[in-house]
């Protein structure tokens, strides 16, 4: 039994300790809003927090992350003022076309935007472009970035 | 594609009202899910299989069926909107459901769908708001036409007023209308004024379930691998080792593929990598892509088929001024949906279930009816959103081979392709040579036109019925026959060839994008050739065009066409009519050095009819362009012995961020016209519109795809002579 922490609960699961975290997240435990993309960490649609920085889910055995490490995923981020920003500014501009890629499009802009709340083009693109889009949704995704450090910038 | 498709059966009293007597809900959620905004919901409760698109509850829920899938386009917002137009609903307001096989369902692509739907799904929520209003005439005693229908509620002249829901079961008795007066375009308060995405909110949660997300109790998950060369089988397959990885529960197989099934994916890839098999790999064994091509040059001279022509153009040549020649190639492109392959299915003795983002609902259930031997009314297919269509769920066969798999268990089976299957064994776009030749006028402009296409005819496998009696595929003249342009004679040929060790398929865009890359670098070689501005040469060869004129005068303008750009800059044009669009697009592009490209500024013009969803046509035309991009610049499948050499994203380069554009702009030109097609014009415009900027810089031609190969040499192959 490995103790894993998902979304601030206390998780056990019964798996080989080399399965990627992403398999156990969506078929051990049913989270399904991780996706599977490449398996090799080059598309990034898998990505999720550990303890705050973005990782990609489908190349972390959950046998090396141990039982005190804070993972978030899609589905975890009720309570969070920055994931809810970006959800509203994904909204504002419609940013979504398949839409598959885009809870780890957001997972990564939540990530960048908390280390760097008013991040230039060029630091959105460091952030961003390990992330891929087959839509092509990346000019609002720049754009829905920009919008929220702006909105950011104006609230005290 | 451009094959038409039955459009919308007439309207009948079930499919406008849904069932039992009364507007029926779709009440039953599948369980464990939210009532989300987006979510699709399933009518579990209709005791028939309706054609039906909208229903109205005695709640006043109202649920809309829509007849084409969702697969990033927009289609179910559009769709809803046109209907909610017409019945008076907030469209943020309504359920979505997919419509089932038999039931309503369509063939979704080639950018057909708001062109089919355009008038049958006003016409469906015309006619339920007529009835509405009847029955609201009958209870209130008035004329049905002093009843208005808005947001929902029904209003009288004295002020009653009720929900849509209250008047359901009367309106369900009334005969439904045939002729119902639709709104005129100044009476629309939806269509044509930006609507958010209906799906937005369910795809920002993570609460959209795509098919490879499917969660049904009981279920096992199975890895697949197919033989490695295309007509091959399995040969031996040992499976001590795979069956001792802990989780694995079986390992199944087909005549072409195995199936290792766990308890889940993970388990299973393990059990795959395990596993010790033996493919016969047939008679593509030792094909790889110079085989392909040197099939093509092969239909470059010889016979072909004649698919269209008028004027002389023997005659043209002959007295021609100047005559002027090219030869292009573009190379067989993969779709790497980012959503990979993925079919789960449950066959019962007595039926079956099928979960599955599919193109072609109908031909899904067709297929597992085959294979389980199941009347077609006991399958019920589960229509998912779809992570990525581009034309790769326009194919069906992973269906099948997940009916094959899933007959063989008696638990729901869900079957993922690894990436690396989703690539290597994906249907490809083909491969295609094009050879011109013009006959030129003293100023440089075409009196005479010659095409000649060598490749295959996707249409021929994918709906034999629709390969013309001559054997043309009729998809192929998106671009060359379809064009904005006019000339004095004009012959276009097709030589067929089918590819050898792989299956050819539907793209984002066959005919549209390949004939697009050709004419319009053609054009811009003959316009360069005769010393011309190529938007003025362009705007030269459409000046009775009205349609075509306006997207390219306002395209040069937006873009700032002519204007000075710094050194290593250059701005190219792309001019198209296609799916019944007009687009006029310009790209600037930086190049420090030959290999070395950034995409500066794309600018659009788009002239498409009568627009729906304005921001989801700028949507569709930058993500379509940013596709095109990518295959353009970057894409190429090859094969070696049979086997496909690219298999993921470190060898299937797919534009990201900081390769994409830096601007898109996209200016819509107001238009009465009937709608046309959007989802695949930006792919289309993409490739030319970038060969010629780069040209520009780099003063050479760009004939080869992708457009950093290094067969894009500087001196070119173009043949001058003087006639």
């Amino acid at each position: 039994m490995l103790t894993l922490q998902i979304n601030g609960k206390s998780v056990e699961v019964d798996v080989d300790p080399d399965t990627p975290l992403l398999w156990v997240l969506r078929d051990v435990l049913g989270m399904t809003g991780t996706k599977y993309g490449c398996g090799i960490a080059e598309c990034g649609v898998c990505t999720v927090h550990v303890d705050g920085r973005p990782v990609r889910s489908c190349s972390l055995p959950v046998g090396l992350i141990g039982p005190h490490k804070a993972i978030t995923t899609i589905e975890g981020l009720q309570a969070d003022p920055v994931a809810a920003a970006v959800r509203k500014a994904w909204l504002d501009i419609d940013v979504v076309q398949c839409g598959y890629c885009q809870p780890g499009q957001i997972m990564a802009a939540i990530a960048l935007l908390k280390k760097i709340p008013n991040p230039t083009d060029e630091q959105i693109e460091a952030g961003m472009s390990g992330n891929l889009c087959r839509c092509g949704t990346y000019m609002r995704i720049r754009a829905a970035i920009r919008n929220v450090a702006a909105a950011q910038g104006v609230t005290p | 594609m451009t094959s038409k498709h039955p459009s919308s059966p007439a309207i009948r009293r079930r499919q406008v009202l849904g069932g039992a007597g009364a507007f029926v809900l779709a009440a039953i959620l599948p369980a464990g899910r939210s009532r989300g905004a987006g979510m699709l919901v399933e009518d579990a409760t209709a005791p028939f299989a309706p054609n039906a698109y909208i229903r109205i509850g005695s709640d006043n829920v109202i649920t809309m069926i829509l007849p084409n899938i969702e697969m990033g386009q927009g289609i179910y917002t559009s769709s809803v909107m046109l209907m909610a137009e017409e019945l008076g609903v907030d469209p943020q307001s309504v359920r979505i459901e997919a419509a089932p096989p038999g039931g309503g369902a369509e063939i979704t692509g080639g950018s057909t769908s708001s062109m089919t739907e355009w008038m049958p799904l006003r016409q469906a929520g015309a006619a339920a708001r007529a009835m509405l209003q009847q029955a609201a005439a009958a209870r209130w005693s008035c004329a049905p036409d002093a009843c208005v229908a808005q947001d929902g509620y029904m209003t009288g002249p004295a002020g009653q007023r009720l929900p849509y829901g209250e008047l359901a079961a009367e309106a369900a008795k009334l005969p439904v209308p045939k002729d119902v007066a639709l709104k005129t375009p100044a009476q629309f308060r939806l269509i044509g004024r930006p609507m958010h995405r209906l799906d937005s909110q369910v795809k920002v949660d993570g609460q959209a379930t795509f098919g490879i997300d499917a969660q049904v109790p009981g279920q096992k998950v199975g890895a697949v691998a197919a033989c490695p060369v295309i007509g091959g089988h399995v040969g031996h397959v040992d499976t001590q080792a795979a069956l001792k990885i802990r989780g694995v529960v079986t390992v199944l197989q087909i005549e072409d593929a195995v199936c290792v099934v766990a308890d889940h994916y993970w388990a299973a890839r393990k059990g795959l990598a395990a596993l010790d098999v033996q493919w016969v790999e047939g008679p593509n064994a030792a094909v790889d892509t110079q085989a392909i091509y040197r099939q093509l040059e092969g239909g470059l001279s010889g016979p072909a088929i004649l698919a269209d022509h008028h004027g002389d153009t023997q005659q043209a040549m002959t007295r021609a001024h100047g005559r002027y020649s090219a030869t292009y190639r573009q190379p067989l492109l993969a779709h790497a949906t980012m959503e990979p392959i993925n079919c789960t299915i449950h066959v019962r003795p007595d039926g079956c279930d099928i979960w599955t983002g599919t193109q072609v609902a109908e031909r899904a259930r067709d297929t597992t009816a085959e294979v389980t031997g199941l009347p077609k009314d006991r399958i019920k297919l589960h229509s998912q959103y779809i992570g990525g269509g581009f034309g790769r769920r326009l194919e069906h066969e992973y269906v099948t081979q997940a009916a094959r798999f899933g007959r063989q268990v008696s638990y729901p089976l869900k079957i993922i392709w690894s990436r690396e299957e989703d690539i290597t064994r994906d249907r490809f776009r083909p491969a295609y040579l094009d050879h011109l030749e013009a006959g030129l006028d003293e100023r440089g402009y075409i009196t005479g036109l010659t095409h000649r296409i060598v490749g295959p005819a996707v249409v021929a496998r994918w709906e034999p019925s629709g390969l013309g009696a001559n054997g043309y595929d009729d998809d192929l003249s998106v671009g060359t026959v379809i064009t904005p342009y006019t000339y004095p004679a004009y012959r276009l040929e097709f030589a067929r060839r089918e590819p050898p060790g792989v299956i050819t398929a539907w793209w984002r865009g066959v005919g549209g994008t390949r004939g697009l890359f050709v004419v319009e670098g053609f054009i811009d070689e003959l316009a360069q050739r005769a010393g011309i501005d190529p938007v003025a040469y362009r705007r030269e060869m459409v000046r009775n065009n009205p349609r075509a004129l306006a997207v390219l005068e306002r395209v040069a303008r937006e873009s700032g066409w002519g204007a000075p750009l710094p050194p290593n800059c250059g701005r190219g044009v792309a001019l198209q009519f296609a799916f019944g669009s007009y687009l006029a697009t310009v790209v600037e592009v930086e190049m420090p050095a030959p290999h070395d490209i950034r995409i500066r500024r794309v600018t659009c013009a788009v002239d498409c009819g009568q627009v729906i969803n304005p921001d989801q046509i700028a949507a569709q035309i930058e993500g379509g362009l940013i596709f095109g991009f990518s295959a353009a610049l970057y894409n190429e499948i090859t094969l070696e012995k049979g086997r496909v050499q690219q298999d993921n994203f470190h060898t299937w380069r797919v534009m990201r961020m900081n390769e994409a554009p830096k601007r898109i702009d996209v200016h819509l030109i107001e238009s009465g016209e009937s709608p046309g097609g959007i989802g695949e014009t930006g792919t289309a415009a993409a490739a030319p519109a970038l060969a010629n900027a780069m040209a520009a810089v780099q003063k050479r031609r760009y004939r080869y795809l992708p457009l950093l190969s290094p067969l894009n040499q500087p001196s070119g192959h173009e043949k001058e002579q003087q006639g």
